[in-house]
């Protein structure tokens, strides 16, 4: 570039210019230029002022924040199990610090039959549902869970009532039959729960699954204690409410638990069913989480699940489209949701929404920019359809 | 952050002369701060006074127009970075693409399902919102043939070519009723920022995978006095999903945070892009497609450019942004007490639901589309669904025994008889020690609720 065309740069970007310590101002210097100069000067002046201001313009900086706290990791599977790690964040995007361990999902086995699931799910599973180790091992041998969630369904005393005793048998039959980490739910009897995890949570010592659930309903002490004999982690349920699920962790601290040894569920709403009341808990809990709130610091965890009881998920209508696509796209959109607002881990249903929900989880824990991105600069005239 | 109505106050003429319609200066501030009137309504205000509350009342992100009068949609105007915070403003635009290589009828028959796209829910009508042309051939005599013909259709369009010269020729047809110029790019900034400024539209600035580069672009554009901008990050898909969220968080950090006036802008996503090259099948590619616009709606976008029409893949993106622009502001609550439908009289059923709005309005419609002659029963709940108030004690035996009184319903059936909700199962006995009502439980979902009393009674 010559010196008068740098010069021209310059006036550009300023009203005025400085060199070394001689100060010129914009009248002067084009009395100053020569004729035809002058003409392009101003021609620059005068489209400057067409706009309606000179624009100062700064460095882009991306727009990283520090975070004072962090939350815990906690490790599900220990023993005769390939252990899991969740949570351990330290920021709340990726382009600020990725995630260390990506989001998690546990698929839903039952230790009855349940021939009320819809289905798309029991299509993939009805040769299994007789056995709660069959099914399980189903989910992780051709749908590659991470982790299975049995629920003791068949404990509830309106269900089949089935023993402490019994609910022990089939943990110790899930057990054998995979290697991945557990968590064990119950039927949701506030009386039953309490004796029935406590059974199952013995007969699967030194395991460490994730007892679900802990909540203010029921004996949340039984279940803390039955965590802390057999090293187990707690599922820390509250509905909706950061407060209920403050107090909640608190009191589970009290009992010898540690913010590695909790994982909070704080209820996760379907899509189209109040999911932006979770959208928001999940995102304040986070948010409080990386302020330094050491109550609320634990990895989160979603009921993903409950997308299949939305009507758009299961309900025979023309007009909607077949349920065989509306009902995984409705567990998809209600997983990934979750997890785009800071949710660890899923439990979920359907082995197609598992697989995206994987998928976009993956990308969590790689940095930024790091992946080759195809040139897409040409889509208008490339996309077919 | 937020203005106060202090803030504007000071800059009002405070004369409380009430032409804008409110008792005074102070009141007209606080309507202004909190976005429920106008700041034009002000009409003794000076053009000078005008300009600076303008400009402290401007949204972090700038709303954008796209198309005018009755065919129109806006864009942008947000505030925060997370809706509880406030509430989200303008909901994201859901657009679908046409594009110029398409046979007559096959072009015909798209344009019918777009205008004809719609899903109601809890009493609203969801739809889509404009329609993309693009310019898939480059050649400029089709293109200007497909924009003629979308200029009849009733959604507001978005231009899609990247050669200025087939841009103008469209702008020529159809550049009156501003259409969304897409897009400006380094390669052709100048001529696209030109027209943009010719036909008064706004312009979309599509700077894939480099916000660097994307703020001197916008800087660029504002410098030669555009307004209303678009911001296009690219739209990466698969492993580059990651990359393009966080692109797009970046933009709105910087917009509300940092009031960096270069991304003060909406920003669009294409997920119709997860179709390039895919040789997936066509639902998988649906069920993809869905899947990637429901990650950019969760995160700050205000536009997205669809290829797929199937309502399946549509319904649950409408239902999600319907989630997600509900003012959290608002109670979430109907009026509690007693509904009556149909021809009601002594012999009539009784049901029972919560006063959650969408329990209540889902109950609602499920009621009326069956045609179901029936009181109604709704439970203060505090705006709670029935599994989540029976979780957290709102739905017991006393509350409905206390309802049961308050409305008077005893003088108004001939019998003591009421069905609750499937959910509420476990609560069933607690009734009918409360209240002395025989209680049944109904379906676990209101839709069969009306062949539930047809069948039963
Ligand atoms: S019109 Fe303007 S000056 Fe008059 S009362 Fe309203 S705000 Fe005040």
């Amino acid at each position: 570039m010559d010196k008068m065309t740098q010069l021209l740069k310059l006036l550009e970007n300023t009203k005025s210019i400085e060199i070394n310590d001689f100060r010129m101002d914009f009248d002067e210097l084009e009395l100053q230029l020569m004729p035809a100069v002058q003409q392009v000067v101003q021609q620059a002046v005068q489209t400057r002022k067409a706009a309606s201001e000179v624009l100062p313009m700064e460095d882009f900086k991306p727009p990283i924040q520090d975070y004072p706290g962090k939350v815990a990791e906690v490790q599900l599977g220990k023993g005769s199990r390939k252990p899991v790690y969740l949570g351990g964040q330290q920021a709340l995007y990726r382009f600020e610090e990725a995630q260390p361990n990506a989001p998690v999902v546990t698929f839903d086995v039952f230790d009855i039959p349940m021939p009320g699931l819809p289905r798309p799910i029991r299509e993939h599973f009805s040769d299994v549902m007789d056995h709660p180790g069959e099914w399980a091992k189903k989910a992780v041998k051709e749908f590659g869970a991470n982790m299975v969630t049995i629920h003791l369904i068949g404990t509830g005393p309106k269900v089949m009532d089935k023993s402490p005793r019994e609910a022990a048998n089939d943990i110790e039959e899930v057990l054998q039959a995979v290697d991945v980490p557990l968590v064990i739910g119950a039927s949701g009897d506030p009386v039953k729960d309490p004796l029935v995890l406590e059974k199952a949570a013995e007969a699967a010592q030194g395991e460490r699954c994730l007892l679900a659930s802990a909540n203010l309903d029921l004996d949340y002490q039984k279940v803390a204690q039955a965590a802390v004999n057999n090293d187990h982690a707690v599922l820390s349920w509250s509905i909706t409410d950061v407060n209920m699920q403050k107090t909640l962790n608190r009191y589970l601290l009290k009992e010898g638990l540690t913010q590695n040894d909790i994982v909070m569920d704080p209820t996760t709403c379907a899509l189209g069913y109040g999911i932006e009341f979770s959208i928001d808990i999940m995102t304040r809990t986070r948010l409080a989480a990386l302020k330094g709130d050491t109550d609320l610091q634990m990895p989160m965890s979603s009921g993903t699940t409950n997308a299949w009881g939305s009507r758009e998920a299961w309900m025979k209508k023309e007009e909607w489209g077949p349920t065989d696509y509306r009902g995984p796209i409705w567990e998809i959109f209600t997983g990934l949701t979750m997890m785009l607002n800071g949710v660890d881990i899923f439990m979920m249903l359907h082995p197609t929404s598992v697989k995206l929900l994987r998928e976009i989880g993956g990308t969590f824990v790689k940095d930024y920019m790091t992946t080759d991105l195809p040139d897409i600069s040409d889509w208008i005239t490339q996309l077919e359809g | 952050m937020k203005v106060t109505a202090m803030d504007i106050y000071k800059l009002l003429p405070k004369t409380n002369c009430e032409d804008c319609g409110e008792a005074s200066c102070m009141a007209f501030a606080t309507k202004l701060s909190e976005k429920e009137t106008d700041l034009k309504l002000c009409t003794p205000l000076d053009p000078e006074g005008m300009e600076k509350l303008e400009k402290i009342l401007a949204p972090a992100v700038r709303e954008v127009t796209i198309g005018k009068g009755d065919k129109q949609v806006i864009i942008g105007g947000d505030e925060v970075l997370y809706r509880y915070e406030l509430t989200y403003y303008n909901p994201t635009a859901l657009v679908i693409d046409v594009h110029d290589e398409l046979e007559e009828s096959e072009l015909e028959e798209r344009i019918k399902i777009i205008e004809n796209t719609e899903f109601e829910r809890t009493g609203e009508l969801l739809t889509l919102d404009a329609i993309a042309v693009r310019n898939k051939s480059g050649d400029r005599q089709k293109f200007i043939k497909t924009v003629s013909r979308l200029k009849n259709s009733v959604y507001p369009l978005i231009l899609c070519t990247m050669d200025p010269d087939n841009m103008k020729a469209a702008l020529e047809v159809v550049g009156d009723e501003r259409p969304l110029i897409y897009a400006a790019t380094e390669n052709n900034l100048e001529e696209m920022a030109k027209l943009a400024l010719d036909y008064q539209c706004p312009v979309a600035l599509f700077v894939p995978g480099d916000l660097e580069k994307m703020k001197q672009l916008s800087h660029s554009l504002r410098s030669q006095g555009i307004k209303d901008i678009v911001l296009d990050p690219g739209t990466f898909v698969g492993d580059g999903i990651g990359d393009t969220l966080d692109n797009f968080v970046m933009i709105r950090r910087l917009a509300v945070e940092e009031k960096d006036e270069d991304f003060r802008f909406p920003i669009m996503g294409i997920p119709a892009l997860m179709r390039l090259g895919s040789k997936e099948d066509s639902v998988t590619k649906g069920i993809k497609e869905a899947t990637v616009a429901a990650t950019m709606l969760n995160k700050y976008a205000d536009m997205l450019i669809f290829n797929g029409t199937d309502i399946w893949e549509l319904i649950p993106v409408l239902t999600l942004r319907q989630g997600l622009f509900t003012d959290p502001r608002k109670p979430q609550a109907v009026d509690a007490g007693l509904y009556e439908f149909g021809d009601v009289s002594e012999d009539s059923p009784v049901v029972l639901t919560t006063n959650f709005a969408l329990t209540y309005y889902t109950v609602e419609g499920d009621l009326k589309s069956g045609k179901a002659n029936t009181y109604l029963l709704v439970l203060d709940t505090e705006g709670r669904a029935v599994d989540v108030s029976l979780a957290g004690g709102q739905l017991n035996g006393k509350s409905v025994a206390d309802l049961i009184k308050e409305t008077d319903i005893e003088n108004k059936v001939n019998h003591k008889k009421m069905i609750i909700p499937g959910l509420a199962a476990p609560v069933s006995g607690e009734i009918e020690d409360d209240s002395g009502w025989e209680v049944a439980v109904g379906p676990r979902d209101s839709s069969a609720v009306p062949d539930y009393l047809l069948e039963k009674l």
